[in-house]
Formats: C-alpha cells, sequence, structure tokens
C-alpha cells in the first residue's frame, strides 16, 4: 500500500503554486486578492505540515521518492523528501512563523502598489518554497537547491526597493558573502560523493563510520563553511546587520527565524558526521561563541532598532553554534525554535515602532512609546524577556539546555556563554529601555503622529508573545518533573541522545538559577543606566563598538579594495592588449586575406580553367601519394 | 588487343582535350576540345565493358553491359550540352562580334 506520506510533496507546492500566481498575475489581481493567494498557501502548507507532524509523533518515518532528478552512470539522485523529526519540527516552525508573518505584511505592506505588492508576496512565497525543500531534502543536492533558493529569496527580498542605491549593495553584499560559504558546500558535497558515492542522506551517514578521520574533519568543517555564510557566523557574518534594509517582515521571517538557521538545520542534519570530528565540533563551539560575544558587543551601542536586533540575531546563532559545537544538537535546534518565536516578535514589534514613527528607525530618537503603544510595549517586552533567560520564558529553557551542555563539556567556555547572556539582558533592556521608557526624543510631528497599530498587525504580535512565552515548555528538563525533554526524545531517530547529564540536579539547578539571577540584575543595572537618556557623543572603546569594531573597513581594506584594484589593472593591460590584440588580430588577418585571395578572381576563363586542372591534378597526385 | 591500347588512345585524347583548352582562345575550339574529353572518357568506358564483358559471360550473360548504357547517357547529355553551348557562343558573337573567350571577362564584375 502507498504510504499516506507520500503526499508530503503537497508542503512545499503550494507556496510555489501561490508564488507563480501572485508573481504572474500581480498587474491583473487585486491586493485583496494577493493578500489571500499568499497567505492561503502558506496556511495550506501548515495545514499539511501539522498533519505530517501528527504523523511522525505517532512513530512514523518516510523518505518520499518521486522521480530519478539526475542519473550519470552510477550516480542516481532522487527526487526525495525526507520525513522524519527533525524535518518535520523545521516544516512546523517554518510553515507556522511564516503564516504569522504573511498576515503580518498584508497589513505591514499596505501602502505598496498592486504591482510590488505582488512582487513581495511572489518572493516571500518563494521563499518559503525553498525553505520547505531545504529542510525536507533527503539528499544534499535536493538540500541544495533550497539552500540556494533561500539565499536568492534573500538577495530579492533584501533588495526589495530596489529604487535606492544602498539597499541594492547590501543586497549584493548578502548574495556575494552567502556563496562564499555556499563553495564550502560545495566542496563538501563533491567531497562526500567521491568517499561514498552517494547524496542520499541515509547512505551517507550509515558509510560515515567507515570514513577516514581526515576526511570526515574536512567534509565537516567544509559544510560549516557554508553554515558560517547562511547562518551569519565569524568570518562571513557581516551581511546580516546590512540586510535589515529589506523590508521588517524580511528580517523577521528570513534574517532572524527561518533562513539563517539553515546552517544549525544542515549540522544538526549530519550530526552522525559531526560526531566522528571532534575537531570540528571543537572549532564550531570557538567560532559559535566568538561571534556571539563579538556580535552581543556591537548590540551593545547600536542606535538602529533593526540593527541591534539583527546583532542581537548574529549572537543568538552564535549560541545555536556552541551547542552544536558541544554535542547538544537537539539544544541547538530547541533554540532556533524558541529563538524563531521571539526573534520573529521583537522584529514585528519593532516593524510596529516604525509605522508608528512613521519610518524611523533610530532609537535615540524615540522614547517613551510606552503610552502610546501598550499592546507593543507588552509584546516586545516578553520579546525582551524571552531573549535574556528569564524563567519560565522560552528563551530560558532553550539557552539553559546549550549552556548545561557547555559546561559539561569545558568550564571556560561556559563562563564567556554566561558572560554573552548578560550582554544579551543588557543590550535587549537597553534598546527596550531607550524606546519605551523616559522622555519622547523625536520631532513634534512624529509625537502628534504616534499610534498603535491596526489589529492586523498587534495580532500576530500577540500570538508570537504566547508562543514565545510557552515555547519552552516542549523540553523542559527532566529535574521539573516526570515528561520533560520531551523534545529532545522526539527527535531522538534522528540525533541519538547523548550519555545523560553528568551532574547532579543540584548543581544542575545553581547553573540555571545563578544565570538568571546575574541577568535580573544587570536588567536593573540597565534600568537604572538608561532611564533618563541623553543622547551623546560616544568615545574610547563605545566608538569602537558603535562602528562594530571596524570589521566592514577592515574587509573593505583587506578584500573589497585590492579586487577592485586587480579589477582594474586587468581591464588596463590585460584586456587591451591581450583580449582586445586577439580579437582585432582576427579581423585583421580575414581582411588582409580575403584582400589576397581576392586577386585570383581575374575574369579570365582561362586561368579558371588552368587553376581548375591544376587543382585536380593535385588530388590526383595527393590521392595516388596516400593510397596505402 | 589487349585493353593498354585503348587505355593510352584514351588518355592522349583526354590530354589533347585539355592542352587544347588551355591554350586555344577560340570558343569554338575549346568546345570541340570538350568533345574529345567526353569521347575519351565514352572510349574508354566502351573498352572495359567489353572486356568486362568477355570475362564474365559465362557466369552472367549481361556482364559488363551497363558500362555501355551508360555511353549513350553520356552521349544524350553531351548533345544537350553542345545546343546550349552554341546557342550560347552565337549570341555572344552577336552581341561582341568576336568569339575570343578572353574577351568573356565580366563573370568579375
Amino acid at each position: 500500500m502507498q504510504n499516506a506520506l507520500q503526499l508530503a510533496w503537497l508542503v512545499p507546492f503550494f507556496p510555489l503554486l501561490g508564488f507563480l500566481i501572485t508573481g504572474l498575475f500581480r498587474r491583473q489581481l487585486s491586493k485583496t486578492m494577493i493578500a489571500i493567494v499568499g497567505n492561503a498557501v502558506v496556511f495550506a502548507s501548515l495545514l499539511v505540515s501539522v498533519w505530517i507532524f501528527v504523523q511522525v509523533k505517532d512513530g512514523n518515518s518516510y523518505v518520499a521518492e518521486y522521480f530519478n532528478f539526475i542519473s550519470a552512470g552510477s550516480l542516481k539522485i532522487p527526487f526525495a523528501l525526507q520525513i522524519d523529526a527533525l524535518s518535520s519540527l523545521f516544516l512546523l516552525i517554518v510553515t507556522g512563523v511564516s503564516f504569522i508573518i504573511h498576515f503580518y505584511s498584508v497589513f505591514y505592506m499596505k501602502e505598496e502598489s498592486r504591482e510590488h505588492y505582488g512582487r513581495f508576496f511572489s518572493y516571500m512565497n518563494l521563499f518559503v518554497f525553498s525553505m520547505l525543500l531545504l529542510v525536507m531534502g533527503a539528499n544534499f543536492v535536493i538540500m541544495f537547491i533550497g539552500w540556494e533558493g533561500v539565499g536568492l529569496c534573500s538577495y530579492l527580498l533584501i533588495g526589495y526597493w530596489f529604487k535606492n542605491k544602498e539597499y541594492n549593495k547590501a543586497a549584493d553584499k548578502a548574495f556575494i558573502m552567502n556563496r562564499i560559504g555556499d563553495l564550502g558546500f560545495l566542496i563538501a558535497m563533491f567531497w562526500i560523493l567521491s568517499k561514498t558515492g552517494s547524496f542520499d542522506f541515509a547512505v551517507v551517514f550509515s558509510k560515515a563510520s567507515a570514513l577516514s578521520t581526515t576526511d570526515v574533519t574536512i567534509i565537516t568543517l567544509l559544510l560549516f563553511i557554508g553554515a558560517t555564510g547562511k547562518s551569519a557566523q565569524i568570518p562571513l557574518y557581516t551581511w546580516l546587520p546590512d540586510a535589515m534594509a529589506g523590508p521588517t517582515p524580511v528580517s523577521a521571517l528570513i534574517h532572524a527565524a527561518t533562513m539563517v538557521t539553515a546552517g544549525v538545520y544542515m549540522i544538526a542534519r549530519s550530526n552522525v558526521l559531526y560526531s566522528l570530528a571532534p575537531l570540528s565540533q571543537y572549532i564550531i563551539a570557538i567560532v559559535g561563541l566568538a561571534t556571539a560575544i563579538l556580535a552581543a558587543t556591537v548590540a551593545l551601542k547600536q542606535n538602529d532598532i533593526k540593527k541591534v536586533l539583527a546583532y542581537s540575531t548574529v549572537s543568538q546563532l552564535g549560541y545555536m553554534f556552541l551547542g552544536l559545537g558541544v554535542g547538544a544538537y537537539s539544544a541547538g535546534v530547541f533554540h532556533v525554535m524558541t529563538h524563531a518565536f521571539f526573534k520573529a516578535l521583537l522584529f514585528l514589534a519593532a516593524g510596529s515602532v516604525i509605522h508608528a514613527m512613521s519610518g524611523e528607525q533610530d532609537i535615540r530618537k524615540m522614547g517613551g512609546l510606552r503610552g502610546k503603544l501598550k499592546t507593543t510595549y507588552f509584546t516586545f517586552l516578553v520579546g525582551c524577556i524571552a531573549i535574556s533567560g528569564i524563567p519560565p520564558f522560552s528563551g530560558f529553557f532553550s539557552k539553559d539546555a546549550i549552556l548545561l551542555s557547555t559546561y559539561e563539556h569545558n568550564k571556560i567556555l561556559y563562563v564567556i556563554a554566561i558572560f554573552g547572556t548578560l550582554l544579551t539582558a543588557f543590550y535587549m533592556f537597553r534598546l527596550l529601555f531607550l524606546t519605551f521608557n523616559g522622555n519622547f526624543r523625536g520631532t513634534d510631528e512624529q509625537h502628534h503622529h504616534l499610534h498603535e497599530s491596526k489589529a492586523g498587525i498587534t495580532l500576530p504580535l500577540i500570538v508570537l508573545a504566547i508562543l514565545s512565552f510557552v515555547g519552552g515548555f516542549a523540553d523542559i528538563p527532566e529535574i521539573f518533573g516526570k515528561g520533560g525533554n520531551r523534545l529532545t526524545e522526539f527527535l531522538a531517530p534522528v540525533i541519538p541522545l547523548s550519555h545523560g547529564a553528568s551532574v547532579s540536579h543540584s548543581t544542575e539547578m545553581m547553573l540555571m538559577f545563578i544565570p538568571a539571577v546575574l541577568v535580573l540584575l544587570v536588567i536593573v543595572y540597565a534600568w537604572y543606566r538608561f532611564k533618563n537618556y541623553r543622547p551623546s557623543e560616544e568615545k574610547g572603546l563605545g566608538k569602537i563598538l558603535e562602528n562594530k569594531w571596524y570589521v566592514d573597513e577592515f574587509y573593505d581594506k583587506i578584500f573589497v579594495k585590492p579586487l577592485y584594484q586587480l579589477g582594474s589593472f586587468l581591464n588596463k593591460t590585460f584586456e587591451r592588449s591581450v583580449v582586445d590584440g586577439l580579437v582585432n588580430g582576427v579581423g585583421k588577418l580575414v581582411n588582409y586575406g580575403s584582400r589576397q585571395i581576392r586577386l585570383l578572381q581575374s575574369g579570365q576563363i582561362g586561368s579558371y580553367i588552368l587553376l581548375m586542372v591544376l587543382s585536380m591534378l593535385f588530388v590526383f597526385i595527393i590521392q595516388f601519394f596516400l593510397r596505402k | 588487343m589487349p585493353i593498354n591500347y585503348y587505355i593510352f588512345l584514351s588518355l592522349t585524347l583526354f590530354t589533347i582535350g585539355i592542352v587544347g583548352i588551355l591554350i586555344r582562345r577560340n570558343a569554338i575550339i575549346v568546345f570541340m576540345c570538350i568533345e574529345i574529353m567526353l569521347n575519351a572518357v565514352n572510349l574508354l568506358l566502351v573498352a572495359f565493358s567489353k572486356m568486362h564483358h568477355l570475362q564474365g559471360a559465362a557466369a552472367m550473360p549481361t556482364a559488363g553491359t551497363d558500362g555501355q548504357i551508360f555511353v549513350f547517357f553520356i552521349m544524350v547529355v553531351a548533345a544537350a550540352e553542345v545546343t546550349v553551348g552554341l546557342a550560347i557562343i552565337v549570341m555572344m558573337f552577336r552581341n561582341i562580334h568576336s568569339i575570343d573567350i578572353n574577351f568573356l571577362n565580366r563573370l568579375k564584375h
């Protein structure tokens, strides 16, 4: 009997359909129709995802093969979708958060003209399609299609307002930096193929133990390079803050909740390989933690509301990679889920603030919005509490799971990670206090215009706030009673359970609550520091942080400028002399040759006949001598 | 008679034809030279045809006859060509009052 899960193709199919309809008929359909179609397709795939999740929860897992995608010699790459615990969880996250954000966009983007409205929704649907393909692919090739697709959509949506040159540059930057990572991914894929002869996850992972340590280490490191590009880790993270040029729902969906977690998904999916390569794990943990701290320090001094959130995203992604690096794959995935909720919430709330402020994004010019934007303030507060890791909000549990595994692994990393969470709490509450507390620092016109957003915008905020609150209970630690660690157990078929916590319950309790108390102290300090905020010039370290450690300038000097110089050098010398010389030379040769050959055409019949006879003789002679 | 004689005669005729075309300027002479070449070929065809017939008649009564049939075709084509060619020469004489082929250099243009 055919497995019902064969219908899994419907999940990515609906958004693809939506992409085609909203994209092709954007000039014909009304804005209402576009909004309905754009939302309905995502909702349909959400429903199918829920159904799949329930099936998987009952213990089913399935690889749905549809057709032969590529077949060359002994290599067969089927178009196959993987349905198991990990992918079904990601399906839920992606379709769920996407639907909420699509719904929000209907109202957030309503000022756009009809054509651009359709363009926006078609890109968004295409993104959802690619992301679903990424998480459902049953081999590295299908995953790579999705991987490239989300990169493309990210590029398209960052440059959505394409008339602004700066935005286009930000889009280019994102695309190019992603490509650097993608190259690593591609090489890793070819390496895998040459060593195992297959791209299928099942085959590759079953053959993994037979590979040499060198091979596994190189493959995992190359895959990690791919992840650093997509998930904005050192050294390829600088594109993500610039990507805030896109509309706010895009930042929420792509650059906070879903696409940037693709690297985490990929590593969690390949956990079999990573468990065989301790060196790679160590590097991932170090890079993740370094990114977390670096981005957190930068976020301390940013003044653009979306930039703070962007650096916070980079920092949280660093924590996810720290979790992956210390072998806590399910904790990393858990943090992906909670982060998707509260970071989407924070971004959407920021969008609501930006709307209320008539497009102003500088928090130095905000302040005191609490009175006018009650719902936004409240939901933003929930997001801040969740990301800071205060119990019992979701961020607490997921971050705690990562930190606990780090503690078991390496005490020094643990201390640094705790320091990072304190930074997180500080910059998030700085953002909150500067935006919503104190006195209003904008213009009178803006003050007059201040208003709470419509229900269409606040409703998604409320839903996400609830999710941010309860999301953590999906995987509460065992010590809080029976029925804990449900998510970890759910993921067990894909991510093998680790060998049980090596710390005692009392230690675990202590490790949980000391950071929580410290975080509360930091929040109080932030309140004390920012309750009467006055914008002032930054000096010393503050200035360095405000300028993001000058990393962009550094990259510009080291990579971008030399490349431009090389380009202009090649343009001036190589292009002029060699390429032009070659092309013009061919032209001149033909010209000269034809002028000489033209002399043969004399018009004299006698000479024609003579030539004819001579050439026939020539042919006969050749034939005579060449005869065997 | 051995086949060699036929071959030598045919070659001689053919060479006379080619040399004639190359060195003579009178269009009619050139024309005649072409005919000589054609007939040299015909002669060869008939000679070989006869030879094959003599060698293979025991096995197959029609052996070698196709060569002779071919000659008839060549003759017909040659006759057709002559009518066209002569007509061209007549037209040429009417226009430039000469049949020297070196005057025919307008093909260049």
